[in-house]
């Protein structure tokens, strides 16, 4: 050991300072005799056997991460219409803030009183719970309190997001980043780039001056797909003549789409347009190809 | 050769103690999951650290391509998501690797409660592993608007909604942390200083702390 004939060998001299106490230098390694068994050193004995439990963890999270690619929604639009959904940890949380109790008159109680509370007691259970007893059986009041702790945790997070599920359905929209996974999708098989965040408002609507923009506000596609085909709570229609022809265009206005739009066809015949009207305003949406504008 | 190079260091710096410190030291058998596999709970608190160098890792991965602006920042992500090699790879292990360090310091939380490790003279190390998770709690809810999409924006407006509701400090708070009345361009930079800078370097020291407290005092005693 180098440090053990520093006066010789010492090439840096320490000025020292008399308010430090010479230590050796060392944590003292606790003593386990007080229960002897089967010991064994950290490194490299213990380490490499931690390290075995960790190369299990590890390829289990590789696997979740390959499978499963982290979600992505749509651009932040602060007009979109969208149910906030924290995190899953938070969820017991947001869910708790929606009781009565914990909102409206309530709501410093919801925010302030029951959360400092509870984390303040969690923060500071060793001053609480100050018995000598560890087994947790033998600590019946700390155990039971977080026990019951745990069981609403579950309780409330399994609330909330069977509430966003049922939420979900009824609205009938899916979350965004599948939507957008699926977008992708389409476009890769399209053969345009992937991106889901392309602007799609950024293409011309083509031959503007056609009767069909009549029967588009007429027919009330307007109320969904927006002025001028911009979209609003459905897609843009513009360009949509580049994913589908004149026939698809036609069996969705029929048919109605993926669940996601009724069929329109009757609402169309009902406000007054003729079966060539809306035959018409197929064929002239098939004509919304972002290429024809350039 | 590498001998030598340590000798080298050791004769003007002593660093053998501090070697010893983080190396020679036992481990007693009851929490070694080679002698009884039910001491796997006793792995939590390592796995929670692994999984943390994990973040921190794909994190700074991630800062290459990721740009803390409105107009870039989704780009980025997507960016980063369909084009960048194993671009995918590196922010799914930074999203589902944030969820995974929040259960795993869960479950060692627990672990330390349900054996009362946390009693005398351990208290303080329990305090210092409560100030971590929530320190980690806050690097969870900073890091959820990073990706600037929907669910990141609406989040983020709600959650600063709820700290505006606490009395007096509240609406300061939010002001704070959103950077103006909006949640915009300012609310952005902001987390995503907090995320990579402040709170990191909070955690590091409350780590340095906790890892110095279990060393000093040893790991407690079988039931």
């Amino acid at each position: 050991m180098a440090h053990h004939d520093k006066s010789k060998q010492e090439k840096v001299v320490f000025v020292g300072d008399s308010r430090v106490r010479r230590g050796n230098g060392f944590i003292t390694p606790p003593d386990y005799t007080a229960y002897p068994g089967k010991s064994e050193a950290f490194i490299p004995n213990f380490l490499l056997k931690e390290w075995m439990v960790g190369v299990v963890v590890l390829v289990g999270f590789l696997v979740l991460t390959i499978s499963e690619p982290a979600p992505l929604g749509f651009p932040a639009d602060p007009s979109a219409s969208v149910i906030p959904m924290p995190d899953w940890y938070f969820l017991f949380l947001y869910q708790y803030l929606k009781y009565p109790y914990a909102s409206g008159n309530y709501v410093i109680l919801g925010t302030m009183g029951i959360p400092t509370v509870a984390f303040g007691a969690l923060l500071l259970a060793p001053f609480l719970d100050t018995g000598k007893e560890r087994r947790f059986y033998k600590r019946p009041i700390a155990s039971a309190l977080m026990f019951l702790s745990l069981a609403s945790l579950i309780y409330l997070t399994n609330f909330a997001w069977t509430h966003y599920k049922h939420e979900l359905e009824k609205a009938g929209v899916e979350p965004e980043h599948i939507q957008r996974e699926e977008q992708a999708l389409e476009n890769r098989l399209a053969g345009l780039p992937p991106a889901g965040s392309e602007p799609q408002t950024e293409i011309a609507i083509v031959d503007k001056d056609d009767p069909a923009m009549e029967f588009y506000t007429k027919a009330n596609c307007i109320s969904c797909h927006g002025t001028d085909l911009k979209g609003s709570g459905a897609p843009s229609l513009r360009g949509v003549g580049d994913k589908h022809d004149q026939e698809a265009i036609l069996a969705i206005i029929k048919e109605g789409y993926n669940g996601k739009m009724p069929p329109m066809y009757t609402a169309a015949i009902n406000a007054g347009l003729t079966d060539e009207d809306v035959d018409h305003l197929a064929e002239w949406l098939a004509k919304q190809k972002a290429e024809a504008v350039e | 050769m590498f001998k030598n190079v340590y000798d080298w260091i050791d004769e003007r710096l002593d660093i053998t103690p501090i070697w010893r410190d983080v190396a020679d030291h036992e481990v007693p058998e009851h929490v070694n999951p080679a002698h009884h596999f039910s001491a796997f709970v006793y792995c939590f608190g390592g796995l929670t650290f692994f999984i943390t160098v994990i973040q921190i890792l794909s994190g700074m991965f991630l800062t290459m391509y990721y740009v803390p602006d409105i107009i870039n920042a989704y780009k980025s992500v997507e960016y980063l998501q369909t084009q960048v090699a194993f671009g995918q790879i590196v922010r799914g292990m930074h999203h589902w690797g944030a969820s995974l360090v929040i259960v795993m310091m869960f479950l060692h939380t627990l672990r330390v409660f349900f054996t009362g490790s946390y009693k005398a003279p351990r208290e303080m190390n329990w305090v210092v592993g409560m100030l971590i998770f929530f320190v980690m709690i806050g690097l969870g809810l900073t890091g959820y608007l990073l990706p600037w999409d929907n669910k990141a924006y609406f989040a983020t407006k709600v959650t600063l909604e709820i700290a505006n509701s606490i009395p007096v400090l509240g609406p300061v708070m939010k002001e704070l942390l959103q950077g103006g009345t909006i949640v915009g361009a300012e609310t952005l930079t902001r987390f995503f200083a907090i995320h990579v800078f402040f709170l990191p370097a909070v955690l590091l020291i409350l780590l340095v702390g906790h890892f110095i407290m279990i060393r000093r005092q040893g790991i407690s005693g079988p039931l």
